[in-house]
This record gives C-alpha cells, structure tokens and sequence, in this order.
C-alpha cells in the first residue's frame, strides 16, 4: 500500500481488521463485512434521505474495548484503531434483556394482531429464542384511534419514533409528536386526539415503517367479501398501476415482478363481476388535466394575468390533504381533475351503469390501491351521489393479497388473464402514474400532440425520471419550452409550493406524489423494511410495463377515444365538467374571538 | 376533517401574539415563549397551543409534546391560591407526602387539579430552596415550613374568607 487515504480509518471488528471511512458508524462498518447486528428503531430508505436513529431501543449494542459501558452501534462512529466486538456474551445477555423488557410492557397477542408474520419485534423474538417473559409489570395502556385510513394502537408502540420521523422531517406534516416522559411516553397527535382532528394527510408513511403492530390500515376485505357474496351486486374491481409491481413479493416473487395477468386472474377467481383497472382512468386524467393543462397555457401566453400557472397534479389524496390544510390560500393552483380512482368510480357507476342497465345502488366498486389515503379520498362527500360513495371500498395491495391467501390461491402459479372491457383498457401512459414522475411524462406525451397537432418526436421523458425528491426539466414543444416541476415527500412538494407563493416559480406544471418515489412506495404497499432496492425494482418494473404495451399515450387509447365520442363529448366539456372534476375546502384551523367569555 | 375553530379571548390572543413576536417568531424559543405566556395566561389550555403553533410555524403536536413533557407547565387553569407542596429529597424524608396527601383529602382534588370553586389549585415541585424549614409549602408567594398534617386545615382556613 502507498500512502494512507487520510480519510480512511483502520478497526478491528470480531477480530478482522477493515478500513473503513472516517464517520463510518458501527452498524454500518459491520454491515459492510457482514457482520449482522439486530436493530429495531433504527431505519434507514438508502437514496431516498430518509433515516431514523434515536439510539433509543439498545438492541444494537456492541463491546467496544477500553469503553465502560456498551455501545449503540446505529449511532457510534468508528474511531481509529476502535476494537469492536458485536458477539459476546456480554452483549448477546444485554440485548436479551433490552429484549425481553420490552416485551414486558408489549401486549402478546400475536396470533391475531394486523401485523403477525410481518412484525419486526416478533422476528427479533424469534431470533432470539424468547419462550418466556421474565419481567411481569405494568403495561401501558393508551386508547384505540380509527380514523378512515389509519388504526392506531398504541399500546404496542415501542418508541422508536419512525414514524413520528416520516411524518416531520420527511413529510412536515407534523401529525405525530413523542408526548409525556417517562412510562407514559407515547407518540400521538396534540392532546391525544383522534388523528381525523389533526392535519393528518392520510399518506400512510408512518403505518409503512412502523415496525410493530402499533399503526396499521383500516381493514375492509370483510366488506368486499360480503359484496361479493351478495348475489343482488355487481362488484366491479379497479387495480392502481403500481399493484402489478408490487404484489408478487407477497406471495414469494422477486421484487419488480410484473404481475398484472395472475393479479386479472386472481381478481376473477375471487368472483369480481368485471375487471377493470385505474391504469384506463389514469388515461382519462391525462385527457381531462391534460387539457385543463393546455387551456391555462393558453390564456397565460395570451397575457392574461388570473390565470394560475403553475398547475399541478391532483392525483394523489395525500398531496390534496396536504395542500388543502397548509396552503389554504393556494386552493385554484392544483388541477380540478379528478384522481384516476375517483374518475374510474363516476364513469363507473354513470357511464357503464347505464350501459349495462346497473342501477347505481346494485353496483358495488372496490379499489385495489397501493395506497391508505385513497381510503379517506373515497370517503369523501364531494364523490357521492345521494351518499352512495363513486367508488365504495378501498383496499390496499397488502389486503388484495389476504384476500388471495384467504381463498387458497396459488397466486405465483395462476395463468395470465387480461383486463375486462372497456374500462380495462389502458395505455403505458396510465402505468407510469405508479411512481414519480410518471403522471406528468404522460401528461406531456399527450400535451404535446394536441397543442403542436404533430406526433412527438420521443415517447421515453428520460429527463423527467429519477428518484431525486425534487426534479425538474424543460421540455420543447415544438418551439414552445414547458419548465416543469416534480416533488415526491410533501417537504419537497411544501418547498415548491413556497416557491409558487413567494411569485418565484418558474414552472408551468408540477407533479406532486406524497410517497417516496410515488405510488410504488404507497403505504399500502407490501413492506420494504427499510430496502430501497425493493422500491428501486418496482420503479423499473413500471418503466418495463409501459415498454411492454403497445400503446403508449393516453389519447391514442381506443376506449378513451369511445368514451369521449358516445359519452362525454369533449375534454373539460360540461359532462366532464361535472362528472370528472372536483373542487377543494380550507382545513386550516380558524381562530375565533369568543366574545362570551369576555 | 372539518375546520377546528378555536375560541380564545381578544386580550389573550394579544398576549400570546405579542410574546410571540418579543422571541421574533423563532421555533428555537418555544420553552421561553410557554413559559412566559403561563405566566400571563397562567395555563395553557389547547387552544393557547394552537395558536402559539400557529405564531411559531411549528406542528400543534411538537408544542403539545412539549408541555407534557415538563411538568411545569400546565393544561389545567391555577386556582386564586396556587399551592405548592415540596417533595424534594429534605422535604421527602421528613413527610412531605403525608402533607400533599392530606392537602388532597382536605380540598378534594389531585395533584395538577383546581377546586370547582377555582379557589385552590394544588401541584408538587422540587425544592425552593428552604430545606431548614423542611417540609415545606407555598401558597402564592407564601412560604409555610415546618409542617405537620395537622397543620393543613388551619392554612387553607386562612385562605377562606
């Protein structure tokens, strides 16, 4: 060896002798010999800036010599010639018992909690061979929450924070904050409220990376299997674009496998009347924002100074929760578009009803999303006629694949079946919306073809892709250059959106998705634990469905072009208009002067 | 999802926004700013967190987080006589308890409470400092030491007028 990199540093670890970088923590030097550390409240999304390290749970502690007590490896950095030892009985009893009083103040109904086989405490239970609780004390106990997306139960949070983490740093909402010391510390809303009573966005993250039993989706597979088992309903299925690249993992495929056909299957099996899929609407929301696009370009150019420019997308329930609490001021900035979801639930419920002489309360829709906050959209007022909801359950892709397990079968080994017409069929334009992104590459495959009336020289937006939190490019329409904007993680949508207030956005669209990397990364979706290669691969897998079809925008989608012609009429038309557009409400708290206390 | 209205009185709005402002709105100042807005206010009831949130551009959750932490600070409004029982180590050994205990029985509220009558409001704190007179009490800015609990009934007559 030549001369000594001075940021490189020599430890020992387990009796190996490695350079590792200055800064390097323990956990990671020992990672990278693969060495293996139990963790718990550590977490880490590689790539997408997201980490979680309170030091807080002790199930990482390593010797360290010369050192008194042990160390927390996640937060301790390597210091030179540092001899680790992560071994020893010693640290193998501590973690034990770091262990095992958890245990003791964590309920141990596993058999029937929301997160058996998938719990992260459990499998550290099972690694560690733990066949009887030592430590028998008072167990905290806190109310149940419910509210339409999220259950919380907090008498199994372990206190590692991760989720409190999603959702301030990553998506500055702020909902949940560590509240009370000492036993009775809890991670809640203000005031232990009900988290609907917040300014909660329903985005789920904080149910993605808890890794307990703590917080986890509203179940509703026994509604949807009691509509299926009604012999007076029609139940009609919609499957959101990253579902297909998800699913697999739960029945034992590798991550990134495109699944669509054994997912038709298996929807039909389930006895689903007609299977449709949200990709067909997303083609929609192409034509309807699209053009609603076109239109506010169009008067902007002109001069015309009420126009809001720039537009952003409005297809994720989680952003419009978003904007709707904290940029109340804003609301005529966002599309008026529907999201997919809503618009595949009017069309389906108006258009194919009437089609197929359904009447509206005999037509059940579900929703299969990767996603909790499409559970509070469809909820919503403004998307029911009469109280009968567009689309009338929302479940996620972890509650599609119960479903499957439930009813015996064999996902990985079902032959492939396609979507049922003509609300199944769909474009690459519409699979893209999966990830961030996507919406707007479609949106701008078919902006460009209408405004220029010439085809577009590229169908692949490769500037328009990546997993960076805030992106931009510029696009030439032919002459004409579009700036646009893409956020996904709502910090990254709240810098945007300051940047609009303040007069300084030079952006004519922005794309926002709440999750990280979009849709692929829901809070429906099957778990990652913290491997962002596993998000990584369904990215690239919804880039391969949309290479695989062989029709690749939106306008060009011959059931959309149906639809317009004996339906709708025209885009951003009177029955559009009515049928697929929305409008948005002030959730900001008010204050009041109470001039009867005074 | 609806709007949270929140009704506060015009004069504590002021207070509030105005000690806001004297810390020039910085996250970074919260304990200060909650400390001095107890003290004008006396409490700080739900509605007072919101609205310091709402000043310092900071989640209602973080302040919450924060007053609940501490057990200065109080959700509960003080009564026209605060009183204090010491149960600090000097306090501790020589029977505190058995005064916070009958201070209890005898107002008929618990610790962090008021009385219905909002007369007397009733906390526990650690050492003022006068543990030659241990254990000791205050009430307002009155220091009563060297109690037994006996002598708990004839203070509180003190207060009843």
């Amino acid at each position: 060896m030549g001369e000594t990199n001075m940021d490189m540093i020599k430890i020992t670890i387990d009796n190996k002798v490695v350079e590792v970088a200055k800064g390097t923590t323990i956990l990671k030097a020992a990672k990278d010999n693969n060495i293996n550390i139990p963790t718990l409240c550590y977490f880490e999304l590689a790539g997408m800036d997201i980490v979680n390290k309170p030091g807080s749970c002790r199930i990482c502690v390593v010797e360290v010599e010369g050192r008194r007590n042990l160390a927390p490896a996640c937060i301790t950095e390597c210091t030179p010639d540092m001899v680790i030892k992560t071994n020893t009985t010693r640290v193998l009893n501590a973690r034990r018992t770091v262990l095992e009083l958890l245990l003791s103040d964590h309920p141990s109904d596993c058999l029937v909690c929301p997160k058996s086989g998938d719990c992260e405490l459990q499998n550290l239970a099972i690694r560690f061979g733990i066949r009887e609780i030592n430590y028998v004390g008072e167990q905290s106990t806190y109310k149940q929450d419910d509210s339409p997306s999220i259950h919380r139960d907090m008498n199994k949070c372990i206190m590692c924070r991760r989720c409190e983490m999603m959702c301030n740093e990553f998506q500055t909402v702020g909902a949940l904050s560590a509240i009370n010391r000492g036993f009775t510390a809890v991670v809640s809303p203000a005031f232990e409220e009900d988290l609907t009573l917040t300014s909660c966005t329903f985005c789920g993250q904080c149910v993605a990376v808890c890794p307990v039993g703590a917080l986890s989706e509203i179940n509703h597979t026994g509604k949807v299997l009691r509509a299926l088992n009604d012999p007076t309903k029609t139940v009609v299925v919609q499957t959101a674009p990253a579902v297909r690249v998800a699913i697999g993992e739960e029945f034992g495929m590798a991550p990134g496998t495109i699944a669509t056909g054994q997912m038709a299957t298996a929807l039909r099996k389930l006895g689903f009347d007609y299977v449709f899929d949200t990709d067909w609407s997303a083609d929609l929301t192409i034509m309807e924002e699209g053009t609603e696009l076109l239109n506010r370009l169009k008067k902007f150019l002109a001069g015309d100074k009420d126009v809001k420019i720039p537009l952003m997308t409005s297809c994720c329930p989680a952003w419009v929760n978003f904007f709707e609490h904290n940029f109340p001021d804003m609301l005529d900035i966002p599309s008026t578009a529907k999201s997919p979801q809503q618009m595949f639930g009017a069309m389906a419920k108006s258009y194919f009803a009437e089609k197929k002489n359904i009447k509206r309360e005999d037509m059940v829709v579900v929703s299969v999303m990767p996603c909790l906050a499409k559970k509070y959209e469809c909820s919503r007022d403004e998307f029911k006629v009469n109280g009968n909801p567009d689309v009338d359950y929302s479940i996620t892709t972890r509650e599609l694949a119960s479903l499957i397990k439930l009813a015996n079968i064999d996902f990985a080994a079902l032959p492939e079946s396609k979507f049922d017409d003509p609300l199944g069929e769909s474009t690459g334009a519409g699979v893209i919306f999966g990830t961030t992104g996507g919406v707007i590459e479609a949106a701008v495959r078919t902006a460009y073809e209408i405004h220029t009336g010439k085809k577009c020289p590229k169908i692949d937006f490769e500037e328009l892709r990546g997993l960076e939190g805030i992106r931009s490019a510029t696009i030439d329409f032919d002459g004409l250059p579009i700036n646009i904007g893409i956020a996904h993680g709502l910090k990254n949508a709240r810098k945007l959106l300051e940047e609009i207030r303040e007069g300084k956005s030079k952006f004519h669209a922005i794309e926002i998705m709440a999750c990280p990397g979009g849709c692929i990364d829901g809070g429906g979706q099957p778990r990652h634990h913290g491997n962002s290669e596993i998000i990584k691969a369904r990215w690239n897998a919804i880039y391969e469905a949309d290479k695989n079809l062989p029709i690749r925008k939106s306008h060009e989608n011959p059931s959309i072009i149906q639809l317009y012609k004996e339906y709708l009429g025209e885009p951003c038309g009177e029955k559009s208009h009515h049928l697929l557009h929305t409008h948005y409400f002030n959730k900001h708290n008010v204050f009041e002067v109470d001039l009867n206390k005074k | 999802m609806a709007k949270v209205k929140i009704k506060l009185r015009q004069e504590h709005i002021d207070i509030i926004k105005s000690i806001c402002k004297k810390f020039d709105y910085k996250p970074g100042e919260l304990i200060n700013v909650l400390h001095q807005v107890q003290g004008e206010i006396g409490y700080l009831p739900a509605e007072v967190q919101e609205l310091i949130a709402e000043e310092l551009k900071i989640p209602v959750s973080k302040v919450f987080g924060v007053v609940s932490f501490y057990s200065f600070f109080t959700m509960q409004p003080k009564g026209k006589h605060p009183i204090s029982v010491c149960m600090g180590t000097a306090c501790y050994v020589r029977g505190a308890e058995s005064i916070l205990d009958e201070f209890q029985r005898v107002l008929k509220i618990g610790v962090g409470e008021t009385t219905p009558d909002g007369k007397f409001s009733l906390t526990s704190l650690r050492c003022i400092g006068a543990c030659g007179l241990a254990p000791v009490a205050m009430i307002g800015d009155k220091v009563y030491g060297r109690l037994c609990p006996d002598d708990v009934k004839k203070i509180i007559a003190e207060y009843n007028d």
